[in-house]
């Protein structure tokens, strides 16, 4: 970077205002509202990749392994993240099963495919435009993606079954307990400047 | 960890000085037309002054989650059907139910989530959208500080959505014991996803534009130094710096 100072718009209020090249690890605030205004992540792009493919095999973990089974009178009954949407969906509640495969299943994939082939994309520059179109795809999948939503929901679920039945926590659990956390942490690694250095500009302008 | 930057605000809105950031990759962008501001010339993103229509579709939202409401809580949201009777639950009566079997922790959690979150969101972004409305310029941290707190929020609502998934997926051991859903399910995830469109929908920046007395489209192109358009706090926010620095 040659700019000592770069000009920004609070996203927040609005508010023009000029921040400086950012250490790594250092953060700036607006004076105003107090947003985030700029974040420089300590780690390279590299760290969030590898985050990205860890979460990416942990979601693939917590779709095909069991969630949780339960057991009474002899009889055993399992479920997955889709299979529990699904079973909504057999029992006549197709909106709201579309919702929770969305918010549990479609959103959390998309957003970390997304992330992955974006931190792909960007390590040649410059990156592809389309690199530019996931970015705003993750960020739009990002709020409907309820992992940590989803554990607690379980977890009160098994709470209730648990007077009635034997329930077993299952491998899908885990890795959803798992990716409460890696999601979080992915996103706070990610960068998303540093991305947009990379990618060509939309106006064919370069840098 | 690394310390703060330093911001040093040119002391104006960007809308007031013809500038728009992109909301997508954050470019500060100099749009040629202040009717059609385009699109950003990095990432390609539309550009807007400000979400479009954010307070109509805001209220839309809003009112519709606040209709809903009413059937979310009345209806009942799951049905058990035994081999010898049939009992429905509402989100309420659930709560009373994980209360008296002895988990008060995950009642309170579950009440918090289903009943006084959705309910909060619904008032305090009712409350940001009138005092943005009748041009209020008062306290606009707080607003500010509110407004991110109901879009950080909202999510956990979606809770008892998810308990009541995960119970009907499980327990289908029919003719012994089978659960169904009931058709509160659908309205409470629905005042749900509304509120969040709604949050989404309202761009926290009108709560500031409201001090300047005009639309920031309308805004005159300022002469430089621009004092006349500094957005002052009122007297509730005395921690505004002058400079508008802060390190």
């Amino acid at each position: 970077m040659t700019r000592s100072y770069s000009t920004v718009a609070c996203r927040g209020c609005d508010l023009l205002q000029r921040i400086p090249v950012l250490q790594p690890g250092g953060k700036a605030r607006c004076g105003r509202c107090n947003q985030t205004l700029a974040a420089h992540p300590a780690h390279t792009l590299d760290r969030s990749l590898a985050l990205a493919i860890a979460a990416a095999i942990l979601i693939v973990i917590a779709n095909v392994m069991p969630l949780m089974s339960l057991s009474v009178a002899g009889r055993t009954a399992t479920t997955t993240l889709a299979g529990g949407a699904y079973e909504m969906w057999l029992q006549g509640s197709e909106v709201t099963a579309a919702i929770v495969a969305f918010c549990a299943v479609i959103a959390p994939a998309g957003y970390v495919l997304s992330m992955l082939m974006v931190l792909l994309a960007v390590r040649r520059t410059p990156a592809p435009q389309w690199a530019g179109t996931l970015v705003r795809w993750a960020e739009s999948l990002r709020p409907w993606s309820m992992n940590e939503v989803l554990l607690l929901g379980v977890l009160v679920a098994l709470t209730k079954i648990a007077e009635l039945a034997t329930v077993i926590p299952g491998i899908g659990m885990y890795a959803v307990g798992t990716l409460v956390f890696l999601l979080p942490w992915l996103a706070s690694t990610f960068d998303p400047g540093a991305v947009w250095d990379r990618i060509a500009w939309a106006a064919g302008e370069s840098r | 960890m690394g310390g703060r930057g330093i911001a040093v605000s040119v002391e104006r809105a960007a809308a007031s000085a013809g500038l728009v950031a992109c909301h997508l990759c954050g470019l500060v962008a100099r749009p040629v037309s202040r009717a059609a501001p385009g699109h950003c010339p990095r990432c390609g993103e539309h550009l807007a002054w400000r979400h479009e229509h954010s307070l109509q579709r805001t209220w839309a939202f809003l009112i519709a989650a606040a209709i809903l409401y009413v059937p979310a809580n009345a209806l009942p949201v799951l049905t058990t059907n035994t081999l010898t009777s049939s009992e429905s639950d509402t989100i309420m009566s659930g709560v009373v139910y994980l209360y008296t079997s002895g988990s008060w922790p995950l009642a309170l959690i579950v009440l918090v989530a289903s009943v006084m979150i959705p309910l909060g969101k619904i008032i305090a972004l009712g409350y940001v959208l009138v005092s943005v409305q009748m041009r209020s310029a008062t306290s606009n941290r707080q607003r500010t500080r509110l407004y991110r707190t109901v879009e950080f929020i909202g999510r956990w609502s979606m809770l008892d959505v998810f308990v009541d998934t995960f119970i009907v997926a499980l327990v289908q051991l029919s003719p012994l014991m089978s659960v169904a859903p009931g058709p509160g399910v659908v309205y409470f995830m629905a005042v749900v996803v509304l509120t969040m469109f709604a949050a989404m929908s309202f761009d926290p920046r009108l709560i500031w534009d409201a001090a300047r007395k005009t639309t920031p489209t309308l805004a005159p192109l300022a002469a430089p130094g621009g004092g006349a358009l500094v957005p002052r706090g009122g007297p509730s926010e005395p921690g505004e710096d002058r400079d508008g620095i802060r390190a």
